[in-house]
């Protein structure tokens, strides 16, 4: 057993900063939405605006940060070990002598899985949102720059749509946590930054 | 060594001084901002007090004026005497709708004004004109014969009287009452014969009260009629309007409907439903201010951008106007013509009043219903107001619109406005499917208010328009629409975003786009909580698959 550095200092703070504030975005979001009454719609949209710029500008810290130390290779997807890891989760979680098929390290702590999953968040479910999120901010400015023939319903309707997936991902992705062995051993590393390995 | 100690007690010392230093000139930084905070404050709440200085200064002493010392057995009498100097008044007036009562609407072609609609209040002047006239700007009008050219019939003392004296007798085709006289008969209420030198000696600009002897009064009472124009308005505090602020700005009815020679600005014929030009200064005008926009621009939410993001789309009024009535009086929603008629056991005509004294029952007029703090109905509104006119076929089968008006999401001169409604059921022809005119005021045997038939009333009235009546009379369900735009209220009594971003807002009925808040994707919404709820059920069950799994191997 060695215990290895998995999650690096930025990573952690990224990583947790983004959960806070996707969480807070999704709270007000919803309730934009009309999904339920919290804060009222005013300083539910106030904030989501606040919020979405903070994680804007956390993106582009951390986009930095990848490019700079090489990280972003993490994220690079793979078929390796792929039908290994959908095997694990439908049948070998459920049996003690079957080991996870997947061996962590500190250059590719993301399994087959997370890598597709983490794609899909940083490729797709997150672009999505910041543009129909910042085409909802400056919906007043659309005939400035041509951009009229959109309606505010679709750029809504595709922003709602993300929302959705993002919420999904959230559940999906905090349940696997709690997956390793013991079974905090993820949560754990994402917060100390070591994982016994 | 003891170098080094000295120079280290030098250092020392000097960094006490700098600190010294630094906490002495920070205090009086600190102090200066506090000053200055404190001045910007005060500057900010008190308000600055050269705004509070006279709209106007005269330039001569009417007392002083031989030709106003009398007598005058009569208006026309003191006309003659304004005319003495004020030689083009008259003729200036009578180019205005105060006084022809008549307005060609350029942009419908229909030719509008109080002697040509037909509305569901006291439904149309014709063969009604003593009580109607009381409220023309002229002496005599009471009937068709009035000659509109005479210069000695232009009321001056109206609109210019500042003693707060002069009324006009209420069935006197616009003559004040030259001696006491008890309205409504027999009431007991007396309205007292202003004295006309006293009034001409001490005339000035128009005042609220001046404007409100008739706007505040329209449909036989304080409010009735607009709802946001009534006696609380000629001495309103801040809360009912924030401009006419008696102890604020303390504007009159002509600071925004200016005026030029004698032609007022700023007609509900044709509202200007946004104004395009923005603040008016010299060389960038249309020489009126009956316009938010005129003075506060298109885009006035300084601190709060996201509201000028609203202006494109939104009327001023809208948010600025969070209720209509909201002064001490409440306005009349309801009137019904058709419950007239009913007598008391005695066989005679009465009224009913409610705890607040407004009338809900009359014989004469049919059943009333009031409202203070009415909630608006909101509407797109493009400002092109199209009456239903007399004679005009209507469709009985629904409600009929005394007018209507266009404007949608996507039309750029269109604004969301807020109306008051004014809904009624008054008669019309079941065979020519015309609203009829009935002959209400006058002691005649046909006049409603004393005979109280409905046949012989409308025979005579529409006899006299030279309209085809069937005798087959039957009560149809109207609603008028008045855009509303006076007792705007301060900023923090604003509508807030909430009250139109909800499930069942304010804005709950305007169509054509989406509001978020207001607006969602029922299929979408339906499908990501299904899938929401599903990958819960499956997490849930994958918990329990690997407890159980736990459980079998220990």
């Amino acid at each position: 057993m060695a215990r290895i550095l998995v999650f690096t200092r930025f990573a952690r703070f990224a990583h947790w900063t983004q959960a806070l504030l996707v969480i807070a975005l999704m709270v007000t979001g919803f309730e934009i939405n009309g999904a339920f009454s919290l804060l009222g719609y005013e300083r539910a949209a106030e904030w989501h605006d606040v919020l979405a710029w903070s994680l804007m500008g956390l993106w582009a810290l951390a986009i930095i940060w990848s490019l700079i130390t090489g990280d972003w290779k993490q994220y690079l997807p793979t078929t390796r070990k792929l039908m290994a890891m959908v095997r694990y989760y439908t049948y070998g979680i459920f049996h003690a002598d079957v080991p996870h098929p997947y061996r962590r390290t500190a250059q590719a702590r993301h399994n087959p899985l997370q890598r597709l999953a983490y794609m899909l968040f940083h490729a797709l479910i997150t672009p999505t949102l910041w543009a129909t999120g910042l085409l909802y901010m400056f919906y007043n400015d659309w005939p400035k720059v041509g951009l009229d023939v959109l309606t505010l319903s679709g750029v809504a309707l595709v922003h709602t749509a993300a929302a959705f997936a993002m919420l999904l991902f959230f559940i999906i992705h905090v349940y696997l946590a709690f997956t390793g062995t013991p079974v905090t051993a993820f949560l754990k590393a994402m917060i100390t930054g070591y994982e016994d390995i | 060594m003891s170098r080094q100690r000295g120079s280290a007690a030098k250092f020392d010392r000097g960094l006490m001084r700098l600190r010294l230093n630094l906490i002495r000139r920070g205090s009086l930084w600190a102090v200066t901002l506090v000053a200055v905070l404190w001045a910007g404050y005060a500057a900010a709440t008190t308000g600055d007090p050269v705004r509070r200085g006279p709209e106007w200064t005269p330039t001569a002493d009417h007392t002083k004026f031989r030709v106003l010392e009398g007598p005058f057995s009569s208006g026309p009498e003191v006309t003659r005497a304004c005319l003495r100097c004020h030689t083009e008044a008259a003729k200036q007036l009578q180019a205005t709708t105060h006084w022809t009562w008549s307005f060609d609407n350029p942009i419908t072609g229909q030719t509008l004004g109080k002697r040509n609609i037909i509305n569901n209040f006291c439904v149309s002047i014709e063969t009604n004109w003593p009580r109607c006239t009381s409220c023309h700007i002229g002496f005599g009008w009471s009937d068709n014969s009035f000659d509109h050219r005479s210069e000695d019939s232009v009321d001056c003392l109206v609109c210019h009287d500042n003693t707060g004296t002069y009324v006009k007798d209420p069935l006197g085709a616009g003559h004040p009452p030259y001696r006491d006289t008890e309205f409504p008969p027999g009431s007991g209420n007396i309205i007292q014969a202003p004295d006309l030198i006293d009034v001409a000696r001490y005339i000035g600009m128009p005042t609220r009260r001046n404007c409100g002897a008739c706007h505040f009064n329209g449909g036989e009472a304080d409010g009735a009629k607009h709802g946001d124009l009534d006696s609380s308005l000629i001495k309103p505090d801040r809360s009912l309007d924030v401009h006419m602020d008696a102890a604020g700005l303390n504007f009159v009815c002509s600071t925004c409907h200016t005026t030029q020679g004698h032609a007022v600005t700023g007609s509900r014929y044709m509202t200007k439903a946004v104004d395009t030009v923005g603040i008016d200064v010299p060389g960038h005008t249309d020489r009126t201010r009956t316009s938010c926009e005129s003075c506060h621009g298109p885009t006035p939410h300084a601190t709060r951008h996201k509201l000028d993001d609203h202006t494109d789309k939104v009327a001023c009024q809208t948010c600025h106007i969070p209720e209509i009535a909201r002064g001490s009086r409440k306005t009349l929603t309801w009137w019904d013509w058709s419950a007239a008629g009913q007598r008391d056991t005695d066989g005679q005509p009465f009224t009913r009043t409610d705890d607040d004294g407004y009338v809900i029952y009359d014989s004469h007029r049919g059943e009333f219903r009031w409202q203070g703090n009415l909630v608006p109905e909101y509407h797109w509104f493009d400002g092109r107001i199209r009456y239903t006119l007399i004679g005009e076929a209507i469709d009985e089968s629904k409600i009929v619109p005394i007018n209507t008006f266009g404007g949608g999401y996507d039309e750029p001169r269109s604004r969301i406005w807020p109306f008051k409604v004014m809904r009624g059921r008054q008669p019309y022809d079941k065979v020519h499917k015309t609203l009829l005119l009935p002959h209400t005021v006058g002691d005649d045997y046909a006049s409603y208010f004393r005979n109280m038939d409905w046949t012989s009333a409308i025979e005579v009235a529409m006899a006299h328009a030279g309209l085809p009546f069937s005798g087959e009379i039957g009560f149809v369900e109207t609603a008028y629409f008045w855009p509303s735009t006076h007792m705007v209220a301060p900023k923090e009594d604003a509508l807030a975003c909430n009250d139109c971003h909800s499930r069942n807002g304010r804005l709950a009925g305007v169509p054509g786009f989406y509001m978020p808040g207001r607006d969602s994707f029922e299929g979408l919404q339906w499908t990501g909580w299904t899938l929401v709820i599903l990958t819960l059920v499956v997490s849930v069950a994958h918990i329990a698959a690997r407890i159980g799994a736990a459980r079998q191997r220990s």
